[in-house]
Parts: C-alpha cells; sequence; structure tokens
C-alpha cells in the first residue's frame, strides 16, 4: 500500500483501488449474491412480492430433487463432461510432450501461435463453423465420403456426439496449457536417465513423465471439466434434440419461465454439485488443491 | 563384468560446430578411465554417445569388440550418472535403486531385495523406504550409484557427479567410487573438469581441449610429462616463459626469453611454425640468496607471500616487471624470505620443459 502511494501518488493510488473494488463488489460479488438470495425466495406474482407469502424457503431447491429429467439430465452433463475432460487429455498429452520435450526451441513460438490463432475468433463463430463442419452435407461429411473411409454420410449431429467434438475442441487448450507447464517442469535428465535404466518409451510415460504432470493433469481436467459443464453456447448450438445440457435447464427457468428464483437455486446447484463431484475424483486420485496451485 | 570400450576416430558435430574431433582411445576392461578438460571441451558429447543419447557425425564406438552404431541407451552394456543424477523423486529409495529391475519385469519381492542388497554395497543399509528429497547429498550420490549397479553394467558412465557436494565429502566421495569400481571391477568412464578428481582416482586420464584429446597418460606422466603447453597449464601451475630455441641437443635444448637464456628438456622437436613456450611449475623452483655459478637463474625482488595451509606461496618479480610463484611446503625445512627482499629464481634444467602450445586458442 505504501508502495503504491510512493510509486503513483494519492490520485492514481485512489483511482486503482476504486476501480478494483468496483470490478470486485459490482461485477462479481454483488450479483452472486443477488441471485443466492433470490435463489431462496419463492417465485411469485409481482403483488404480492415483499408481502406475506413471500418468505425464504428450500423448495426452489427441492424442486431439482423431485424432478427426474433434471436430476437424469444433470447426470448426462457430469458424465459427458468427464469424458470431455478424459478426451482432451488424451488429445493434449501428445502435443504437450512434444510441445514441451521434442520440438525444438526454434519451433515452439511459432506453434504456439498456430495453437492460439483460433482463440482469436469469437466462440460462437468456431461453434457455427463446427455446425457446418459437422452437418450432413457438410464438408467433412464430403471429406470421408469422398476419401472412401464411409459409404453414407454421419449424423454428427444427433445425440451428444457433436456437443463433445465441439466442448473438446473448445476447451483443449485448458488441458494444453497445464499439461505443458507440467511436462516442461520435468528435468530431461530423468527421461534419459530411465531409457538408460532399461524403459521402453511407454513405461518412461507411465513410471517418470505422468506421475510427474499428475498436478497438471488434474488442473486442466477440473478446468475442462467445470467450462464443459458450465457451457451454454455450444450446447444449444451443436446439441441435437435429444441431447439436454443441464445449463439448458437453467437458461429455460431464467428465461422461457421467467422464473429467475429457480434458476438461481439450478444455478447454485450445478456449481455446488460439480465442485462436489471435482473433490470427490480428485480425493481418489490423491491430488490436492495446493499440488494444483503448484 | 566388464568390456573394453573402443572409440575409434568418432567426431560430432552440432551444426557447422565440431564438438568432438577425431577422437580414438581404447578404454580397457575394467579400468578407472577419465576424460578431463575444461567445460565445452567436448567431454560430455563423448559420454553422451558412449551411452547412446546422441550418435556420432563419424567415427565407430565398439563397446566389448561390439558395434554400438544404432544401438539404443536402453540396449548397451552402460549406465550413466547424470550430473544432476536423475533421482526419481516421486519413487522411494528402494524403487529408484530396483527401477531397472522393474523394467526387466522383475517381481516386487525380488526387486526389494535386490535393492536392499544394492543398497548395503554403497553404505545405505536400511534407507530403502526414505523418499529421495529425505536424503543429503552424499546418500543421494550413492543411491545414484547403487541405481546403476543395478543394471549390472559392464561400463559406467559418469559425468561429474561429485561436482555439487562440498570439498570433504568429495574427497570422501572420491575414495568411495575408487573404492567400488575396484570392487565391481566395472569399467568407469569418468568425466571432470576438476585436475585433482581426475588425478587421484584414475588409472588413465585424457585430457581434452576443443574436441581433441591432448594427451592419454597415467596421472603420473599428465602430470610429470605434458605432451604439450595445453596439458601442461591445465594440470597444475606453472611459471611460462615464451621465447625460442637457440640450440638443441637431443633431449635438452638452450631456450632464449626476454628474461635470460635458460636451459630446458625438449623431447619431439617441434613443427616449426609452433608456438614454444618453457614451462617451470612452482614446486619445482627455489629462491636462493646468491646467484647460482651455472644453471637458471633470475634475479627477483619477493613481492608477495600467500598462506596456502599446507604450502605456502612465495611471489617474485623480475626486473622487468613478470610475476613469478614458487611453491615452498610448509613444513619447517625452508626459511621464508621476507617481502622486499632480493632472492634469485633458480629451476633445474631437467625439471623445465620446452613445450609447444597445441590448442593456442584455449589459452587466451
Amino acid at each position: 500500500m505504501k508502495e503504491l502511494l510512493r510509486r503513483y501518488g494519492l490520485t492514481l493510488t485512489i483511482s486503482f483501488i476504486v476501480i478494483v473494488a468496483f470490478w470486485l463488489l459490482v461485477l462479481v460479488i454483488l450479483p452472486y449474491v443477488y441471485l443466492f438470495e433470490a435463489s431462496f425466495r419463492l417465485y411469485l406474482p409481482i403483488d404480492q412480492v415483499n408481502g406475506p407469502n413471500d418468505v425464504y424457503t428450500l423448495s426452489n431447491y427441492s424442486t431439482f430433487f423431485v424432478t427426474p429429467i433434471h436430476r437424469w439430465v444433470f447426470l448426462l452433463t457430469i458424465v459427458y463432461s468427464s469424458a470431455v475432460a478424459a478426451i482432451s487429455f488424451v488429445v493434449a498429452y501428445p502435443l504437450a510432450y512434444y510441445l514441451s520435450k521434442v520440438a525444438t526451441n526454434k519451433i515452439v513460438p511459432t506453434l504456439f501461435l498456430i495453437i492460439m490463432i483460433p482463440l482469436w475468433v469469437s466462440e460462437i463463430l468456431r461453434s457455427f463453423a463446427w455446425f457446418i463442419i459437422l452437418s450432413l452435407k457438410g464438408p467433412l461429411n464430403f471429406a470421408l465420403v469422398g476419401l472412401g473411409i464411409i459409404e453414407e454420410p454421419i449424423r454428427w449431429i444427433s445425440g451428444f456426439q457433436s456437443v463433445i467434438i465441439g466442448l473438446v475442441y473448445t476447451y483443449v487448450l485448458f488441458m494444453l496449457f497445464p499439461l505443458y507447464n507440467a511436462i516442461q517442469s520435468l528435468d530431461t535428465n530423468q527421461i534419459e536417465a530411465a531409457g538408460d535404466l532399461g524403459a521402453p518409451w511407454w513405461k518412461i510415460h507411465w513410471r517418470v513423465i505422468l506421475p510427474h504432470a499428475k498436478p497438471g493433469i488434474a488442473s486442466g481436467s477440473v478446468m475442462v471439466f467445470m467450462l464443459s459443464a458450465g457451457s451454454i453456447l455450444v450446447p444449444s448450438l451443436l446439441g441435437s434434440t435429444n441431447s439436454r445440457w443441464f445449463t439448458e435447464i437453467i437458461q429455460q427457468w431464467m428465461f422461457e419461465s421467467q422464473d429467475w428464483n429457480t434458476g438461481s437455486a439450478y444455478a447454485f446447484l450445478l456449481l455446488l454439485l460439480c465442485t462436489g463431484f471435482v473433490s470427490l475424483v480428485m480425493r481418489l486420485f490423491r491430488v490436492s488443491l495446493s499440488d494444483i496451485a503448484r | 563384468m566388464s568390456a573394453t570400450v573402443e572409440l575409434d576416430r568418432v567426431s560430432a558435430d552440432f551444426g557447422s560446430f565440431r564438438a568432438v574431433d577425431k577422437v580414438s582411445v581404447t578404454i580397457g576392461a575394467g579400468e578407472f578411465f577419465s576424460f578431463l578438460g575444461p567445460s565445452g571441451c567436448g567431454k560430455t558429447t563423448i559420454l553422451r554417445m558412449v551411452s547412446g543419447f546422441i550418435a556420432p557425425s563419424e567415427g565407430h564406438i565398439r563397446i566389448g569388440g561390439e558395434d554400438m552404431d544404432g544401438i539404443r541407451p536402453n540396449k548397451r552394456p552402460t549406465v550413466l550418472i547424470f550430473q544432476n543424477l536423475a533421482l526419481f523423486p516421486l519413487m522411494s529409495v528402494w524403487e529408484n535403486v530396483s527401477f531397472s529391475l522393474e523394467m526387466r519385469g522383475v517381481d516386487k519381492a525380488a526387486r526389494r531385495a535386490r535393492a536392499e542388497e544394492l543398497l548395503k554395497i554403497v553404505d545405505l543399509p536400511g534407507a530403502g523406504d526414505k523418499m529421495i528429497s529425505q536424503l543429503s547429498g552424499g546418500q543421494k550420490q550413492r543411491v545414484a550409484i547403487a541405481r546403476a549397479l543395478a543394471v549390472e553394467p559392464k561400463v559406467m558412465l559418469l559425468d561429474e557427479p561429485l561436482s555439487a557436494l562440498d570439498l570433504k565429502l568429495r574427497q570422501h566421495m572420491r575414495a568411495e567410487l575408487r573404492a567400488i569400481q575396484k570392487r565391481t571391477n566395472v569399467t568407469f568412464i569418468y568425466i571432470t573438469h576438476d585436475q585433482g578428481e581426475a588425478l587421484a582416482m584414475s588409472d588413465r586420464v585424457a585430457v581434452m581441449s576443443q574436441g581433441r584429446l591432448q594427451q592419454v597418460a597415467k596421472p603420473e606422466d599428465i602430470y610429470n610429462n605434458p605432451s604439450n603447453g595445453f596439458v601442461a597449464s591445465f594440470v597444475g601451475e606453472n611459471n611460462v616463459f615464451d621465447g625460442r630455441i637457440l640450440a638443441s641437443q637431443t633431449t635438452s635444448a638452450r631456450f632464449e626469453t626476454d628474461i635470460g637464456i635458460f636451459e630446458a628438456v625438449l623431447h619431439a622437436p617441434p613443427s616449426s611454425d609452433a608456438k614454444l613456450r618453457l614451462y617451470v611449475r612452482p614446486e619445482h623452483a627455489r629462491l636462493v640468496s646468491t646467484a647460482p655459478e651455472a644453471g637458471n637463474a633470475i634475479a627477483v625482488t619477493i613481492s608477495d607471500i600467500s598462506f596456502e595451509g599446507n604450502f605456502i606461496n612465495i611471489h617474485a618479480t623480475t626486473d622487468q616487471g613478470r610475476v613469478l610463484t614458487v611453491e615452498t611446503r610448509n613444513d619447517g625445512s625452508s626459511d621464508i624470505p621476507e617481502t622486499g627482499s632480493r632472492r634469485y629464481f633458480t629451476f633445474d634444467a631437467q625439471r623445465a620443459r620446452i613445450l609447444a602450445d597445441e590448442t593456442q586458442a584455449a589459452h587466451s
């Protein structure tokens, strides 16, 4: 604080603090507090708000537990978000290993640039692009049929497969970077030592590199899982009639039923249950929060 | 269990840079062999080529008579001890030691038993269940050696493994390494920039500079009969004089410098364009108060006396301003002159050598 004052003077220091406080309070904390409070109140006609019927209750939360279809959708969301995290890991691990231990220093910045460029395009546009790529008469089917790999075009946008493809594409970098950092920090001598001691390449990965990268795998998985479970854009753009994502139910409560109270309760349930699920999985794999922060 | 290692005109190029240049040497089975040289001289590259992490650009490496070309590190009868040891921090000590056995599919009980045996050999019995982070520097060293021995290698390659230890421990581990080598009779190839280590442990030493072997000989020959100026000045201290040969006999010559003409040993007649220097080791020079009637002598003024513990370095300045060093043992047998007093710096002709400066760039 004193350091700030000395360096920037009184006016600038106060402006910094005010801006940061505004951002934190008005844009982050207050909306949550508002939704949190609303989630415990009933959805009432406007003339009864603040009246005798407007009491705090848990009924918005219990709605979720007594509605089987909502529980089912939540379960599917968790299962498929886990699948997205797992697929992201499979896709990102070889690339992360290549970037951190195989590629020469000369080429790494170029590769990172190539990886980053798609991020410059908005998520909506990228999802629409996938909608086009995956459509029945789209370029993917055209290419696959043209190359003779498949005979009939595949209906990609059905069930959850297009949602999973879209989510993996959107969030795979959140897996790549923690993995890259984790593998990067491994002393290359250890890989060589393992090889020198007779380990074939896959055992080097299994016994030396993967255990070292565990915190990176954990933080990447948590990131991809949470973002996927909370994504609304990709499931609504790439989803089909028979794929429902939990966020879509929240959206329905809020925008179609105009019931913000139940919507808020569902949003907090999503946060709570996902956090619970993540901590359970982390305990299962014996990773602690401090490992991830490392 | 040991094998010869034969380097046959081995070179290594990194782009346009030649790190190792046509090195040929045969290392005997069960020998403790050191490569000694400054950093960047190519010694680590040689080690990595023998272990199989780099392929030579030219030449052949044969271990036990077998050409190693195209054979991967995990298929070679060698094991490398890395400079930073590269122990696996997420595994316990015994898992580290028996890692190579695990890779060969040995079952857990047998691995555990073998790890205990090996830990006994390196004097760390009962440490099997500790984690690597719980060990001291010297203990980690021993674990690395045990892990390497578990492979039952024919050739053990050591990349300056003692450099991170403090002086006392380093001296202790020198003796220990030497003892383990004699006990196991494995061929040891040791890389170091520390002349003391190389001389104290090795059966033979190869002095390297700029990718080339300068001299391969027993430690005492390296020190007493250096083959060129680089070896003389890299191993041990010297008083060096530039000059030229006036007249030469079969094993000696008269050498003219800007501070006088001296008699000195000259072995192989140097090529005409070679830069020649006269080398006199500080412990081979003496300071006397009266000029000797014959022999090499330079009038000097004592300028500084530095006390080093077991010996004393006396610095003396010639009338031309050159500073010379004389080393005296601190055993009370010689009297130490006062600073500022006049003396004569003398040395026997047999103890001074005229050497060609083979690798001039290394001097500058």
